[in-house]
Parts: C-alpha cells; sequence; structure tokens
C-alpha cells in the first residue's frame, strides 16, 4: 500500500490520466464523470490558494462566474466561431478579475481575507444579475453553441458527450500538469513557506506580496478556466454560477478530499457530486446531509478523505 | 417641489438608521465574538434568521409582541451558548480558519432545517396595534414601529455600553479581549467569559432578527445578504472595534438607503464600492488596529 503511495506521490500526472481515462466507465453515468473533472478543476484552484498558500478564500464563485461569462457572451452574445477564443476569453476575464480583487483582499490578511472574498464574489454577483443585456440576468445566460475543436488540420465535434468528456480531461490534465510545475517549482516552495509561517518568509527577504498575488491568480485562472468548461458542458450560464454558495461549494469539495493534497480536490468533487446525486434521490434538503457531513469533516477529519488516507496537511 | 424632495429625502434618511441599526446589532455581535476569540461566527446570518423565525412563533402563540421581542433574542441566545460548547470549544487552540468553516457549515444546515419546519414561502409577522401606522415627523409622516426599532437599538446599545465599562463582568470581558493570557494568569476563567460573550453576540444578531421581521417578514435565505454586508461594516468599521462597528454600520445604513433613493440600481452594490475604497485609503478599517489575529 505505501509503495503504491509513494509512486502515486511521484508520478502524480500520470496517474491523473491513467486514472480519469477510464473514469466515465467507474460512475453510473458518463455526465457525471464529466462534471467530476470540472469542479476537480474548480476545486483545484482552490486548493493552490488555501491548501498550499494557506489563504481561506470564500469568493471563488467570482473566477468561476467570470470564467463561465467570458466563454458563453463570447459564444452568444459576440458570435465568436473559435472555441479557443472563447476559452480564451473566459480566462482573460478571469484573469483581470483576480489581478484586481486580488489586489484589494490581499490587502488584509487571515480572516479578513475570506470576509473580503465573500464580499468581492457578492459584488460580482449584484453586478451579473444587473447586466442583464450581456449575462441574461436571472434567468442565466441562454443560447450558447459549443463550435468544434479546430486545431492544425483537424476539426473535432464537442457534440458526443464522451468527446466533450476526453477533451475537458485533455484541458484538466494540462492544468493538472500546470500546478505540478507550480508546486515543484520555487515558487511552490515559497507559497508553502507562507503558509507554514508567512513571517518567517517574510524575513526570509521574499516579496510575500507579490508572490501572494500571483497565486491569486493562479487560483482565479484555475477557478475561471473550469467555469468556462462548465458553460460549454451545460450550454447555459445560470446566474447562480456567481452566487455564494457556488463559492461554499468548492470549499466544502477541497476540504471534503483533503485540502493541501495534490488529489484530495478531485476525490472530493467525486464525493460531493456522488453523495449529492444519491442523497437527493431520498429528500430535497440536500443542503442538510451536506453541511451536517462538512462540520463532521472540519471537527473531526480536518485533513480530509484524501489527506487522512495518506497524510496530508491541514491548517496553520 | 424641492420641499417635496427635501422632506422624501429626510424620511430616507430615517429609513438609512434602520437599517443601520440592524446593521449594528449584528455587527456589534460579530465584532464582540471576534475581538475576544477570533472567531468569525459565519452563521451569525442564520441565527438572525432564526430570530424572526421564533419571534413569528412566540407571536402567534402568545399574540404579545413583547414577550416574542424578549423572548426571541433569549433563545438564539441560549443557542448560541450550546453552540459554543458544543461546536466552537473543541476548535480553540486551531487555525482561526476552522471556526468559519464549520460555523458556514452550521449556517447550510439551520437554513435548511428552517425551509423544513416553516416552508420555502416567508411568513409576515405584524407589529403590535399600538406600532401600527404612522407618526408625524413634521416634516413627513413615518412608520411607528421604525422609529420603535431605532429606539430599541439605541436602548440596547446603551445597555451594552454600560455593562461593558461600568460592571465588573464588562470590565472582565474588556480585559479579556485585551489580553487573554494574563487575564487567565490572574485566576479568572477566561473560557467562561469567552462563553458569556458568544450568548451575548448571538443573542443580538437574534433581536436584529425580530426586530426586522415586521418589516421585512421571515424567511430561511433572509441572513444570507444581510450577513455579508454584515461582513463589510465590520470590515470598514475595523475588527473587533465597537465603536467602529456602531459608526460604521450608521454610516452604511446611510449609503445604502440614500443610494436607494438617488440610483435605486446600485443599491445593492454601493456597499461593496464603498468598502473597496475605505480599504485602499484605510486598511485596517475606520477604527481598526492593524495585526490584530491577522
Amino acid at each position: 500500500m505505501s509503495g503504491a503511495v509513494a509512486w502515486i506521490r511521484r508520478h502524480p500526472v500520470v496517474c491523473f490520466f491513467v486514472f480519469f481515462a477510464i473514469f466515465p466507465w467507474l460512475v453510473p453515468y458518463r455526465s457525471l464523470a464529466t462534471q467530476v473533472l470540472i469542479y476537480g478543476l474548480f476545486a483545484l484552484g482552490f486548493n493552490l490558494l488555501y491548501g498550499y498558500t494557506g489563504l481561506l478564500s470564500f469568493g471563488a464563485a467570482a473566477y468561476w462566474g467570470l470564467g463561465a461569462y467570458g466563454t458563453g457572451i463570447a459564444l452568444a452574445k459576440l458570435k465568436v466561431t473559435s472555441l479557443w477564443l472563447a476559452l480564451g476569453a473566459g480566462l482573460g476575464l478571469a484573469l483581470i478579475g483576480g489581478a484586481l480583487f486580488g489586489f484589494f483582499c490581499l490587502r488584509r490578511r487571515g480572516i479578513y481575507f475570506a470576509m473580503l472574498t465573500l464580499a468581492f464574489a457578492q459584488l460580482l454577483y449584484f453586478i451579473g444579475f444587473h447586466l442583464a443585456d450581456w449575462t441574461g440576468g436571472d434567468d442565466g445566460l441562454r443560447g450558447i453553441t459549443v463550435p468544434p475543436v479546430v486545431l492544425g488540420g483537424w476539426r473535432i465535434s464537442l457534440d458526443r458527450s464522451v468527446v466533450f468528456y476526453y477533451f475537458a480531461l485533455v484541458l484538466v490534465g494540462l492544468a493538472v500538469l500546470v500546478l505540478k510545475r507550480i508546486l515543484d517549482s520555487p515558487f511552490g516552495a515559497v507559497l508553502q513557506a507562507i503558509r507554514e509561517n508567512t513571517d518567517r518568509a517574510t524575513a526570509c527577504g521574499y516579496d510575500i506580496a507579490r508572490i501572494k498575488h500571483l497565486s491569486f491568480v493562479f487560483y482565479a485562472l484555475f477557478c475561471g478556466l473550469a467555469g468556462a468548461l462548465d458553460a460549454l458542458r451545460l450550454t447555459v450560464v445560470p446566474i447562480e454560477s456567481l452566487h455564494w454558495s457556488t463559492s461554499g461549494q468548492v470549499v466544502i469539495m477541497t476540504l471534503l478530499g483533503g485540502a493541501g493534497t495534490f488529489f484530495g480536490p478531485f476525490v472530493g468533487a467525486a464525493t460531493y457530486l456522488v453523495l449529492e446525486d444519491a442523497i437527493s434521490v431520498w429528500t430535497e434538503s440536500w443542503p442538510l446531509a451536506i453541511g451536517g457531513i462538512f462540520m463532521v469533516f472540519v471537527l473531526f477529519l480536518p485533513k480530509g478523505i484524501w489527506g487522512t488516507l495518506t497524510g496530508g496537511f491541514h491548517g496553520r | 417641489m424641492a420641499d417635496v424632495s427635501l422632506a422624501a429625502l429626510a424620511a430616507q434618511v430615517f429609513t438609512g438608521l434602520v437599517l443601520g441599526g440592524i446593521f449594528v446589532l449584528l455587527a456589534i455581535g460579530l465584532s464582540l465574538i471576534f475581538g475576544l476569540m477570533t472567531v468569525v461566527n459565519f452563521s451569525h446570518g442564520a441565527l438572525y434568521m432564526l430570530g424572526a423565525y421564533f419571534g413569528y412563533v412566540l407571536l402567534t402563540r402568545t399574540g404579545s409582541f413583547t414577550v416574542a421581542l424578549i423572548a426571541a433574542p433569549l433563545l438564539v441566545g441560549v443557542l448560541g451558548l450550546a453552540m459554543e460548547r458544543v461546536l466552537i470549544r473543541p476548535l480553540y487552540g486551531r487555525s482561526p480558519d476552522d471556526p468559519l468553516l464549520l460555523t458556514f457549515g452550521f449556517s447550510l444546515v439551520v437554513v435548511e432545517l428552517a425551509r423544513v419546519i416553516w416552508g420555502k414561502i416567508g411568513l409576515t409577522l405584524d407589529p403590535p396595534p399600538a406600532l401600527a401606522g404612522a407618526v408625524n415627523l413634521g416634516f413627513t409622516y413615518f412608520p411607528t414601529y421604525r422609529l420603535f426599532v431605532i429606539a430599541v437599538t439605541a436602548v440596547v446599545l446603551a445597555a451594552l455600553w454600560l455593562f461593558l465599562e461600568k460592571t465588573n463582568v464588562g470590565l472582565l470581558i474588556r480585559a479579556a479581549s485585551r489580553d487573554p493570557l494574563m487575564v487567565r494568569a490572574l485566576g479568572f476563567d477566561v473560557g467562561r467569559v469567552w462563553f458569556i460573550v458568544f450568548g451575548i453576540g448571538t443573542g443580538l444578531a437574534g433581536l436584529a432578527g425580530i426586530l426586522a421581521g415586521p418589516m421585512r417578514g421571515a424567511y430561511a435565505e433572509m441572513g444570507v445578504t444581510i450577513i455579508i454586508e454584515s461582513f463589510v461594516v465590520v470590515v470598514v468599521g475595523g475588527m473587533g472595534s465597537l465603536v467602529g462597528a456602531v459608526i460604521s454600520g450608521l454610516l452604511i445604513g446611510q449609503v445604502v438607503s440614500l443610494t436607494t433613493f438617488f440610483a435605486p440600481k446600485l443599491a445593492e452594490i454601493i456597499v461593496f464600492i464603498f468598502m473597496a475604497v475605505v480599504l485602499l485609503l484605510r486598511p485596517s478599517g475606520l477604527f481598526g488596529e492593524a495585526g490584530l489575529a491577522e
């Protein structure tokens, strides 16, 4: 067992691709597999900020929503015909949002930071709500048609769900690879130093403010890519994308799986979505169940599922 | 014409005062708990909602608004005491993020329970007959109940101030917020101080809830938006500063109310813009000390 874990630790990206290549055949239906990938990526972004940098954000919905609306508006309103351009629009918006809000939120630390991220996400929610000409307001953004993937001479339609799954797998896999590169770099080491002891990291001469800001921007980009993919998956962007409950969802997923662990976000997203699926059959009071489960995890299993299995990090 | 709009403007200032009063009650509870325990109570909005629902139940059972007004905050406060014992206490000594996360989960549970018990459709609370109707303020008519809310808020704040400044328990609370270790070394039970303060803070949320009930009704999601706005009030005022919470609460009440008057579409976002401006100019809030539990 421990030998297997050690091998997984050394080759996480390979493991990711192998596992998710067969994943659609392990779950009851394929759309669940796609959801796990996309929400896993969302949680991965949150985890970079909370699990590795030690900054608890309650505003991830802002960047998820910016990614989703950026891509959605490009396709539905601006009639962009290139998928890459549409994804770029989503990522661009998330990047701008992350850079701007990150600047404000990072003026405070700790608890204040959490409240500020929540407040700025709420600001975007209201803006999205009122800019109905662009966002569809309360009804959500409709009329998104997903263009085919054009790569060199290739032209692949994403209409079939299995094709879309593997398209998402490639992009999410690339994001996982980028995260691995970040964590293995000196920059990644400083992030974890900030998490462990911000004052000491400062004393070591690192430009903490800039590094945190950069981490925040990466977090916004990962969340934005996830949101953009979800817009393509649903071909609709509901206003709830920007709602604080979306931020709460990613917090719950990450902590269920294990904050500060490499695979925790995907384990957490899968657990959350499977539970939601199973429990919603029994009762419509799903928030009651997940709220209770989440409380048990915070109190008794703060390392989450993957963290408890492999002995990961939690808290400061 | 100018006269009429001036009267309307004055009425809007009073409306802002009412809103500000609700903000202040919520923010003081949050700030008191935070200042002492460095715990941010995410479920503060859910307890505010419970205050309104408890008020509704008491009002329909007893028929007396006075009973509801007194008993609802007490019940919420007792629930707060139980919360501190069962949920918050095990987390002392862990990262300050953990109580925030836990109370977030708790708020999900409480809001959903309220939906199950009282239904998804909001309930209306009637103000008592004596407070129905409107009073002539000279320049405009203003709902009597709203004046009553302003009065209750003022009385409660004065009582809280007297309690903190003039009683021995208040002295202990102030001392424990400044230096809990020293208070413990002097032989006082800091845990019990925290326990009491958590009860007071949550009770104030319950009071805000029952006061808001006759104006806004009771519904399960009523605490969600206002808790985020209360966070803003606390950040603007300076976390842990009670004076800051009062002034910032009243200020933001006015900002929201006057924006509703001049540019209704901006009313929901003005709070956050205001916060961004304050953060740029004074990162630690209007009355905050930098470095408190950061």
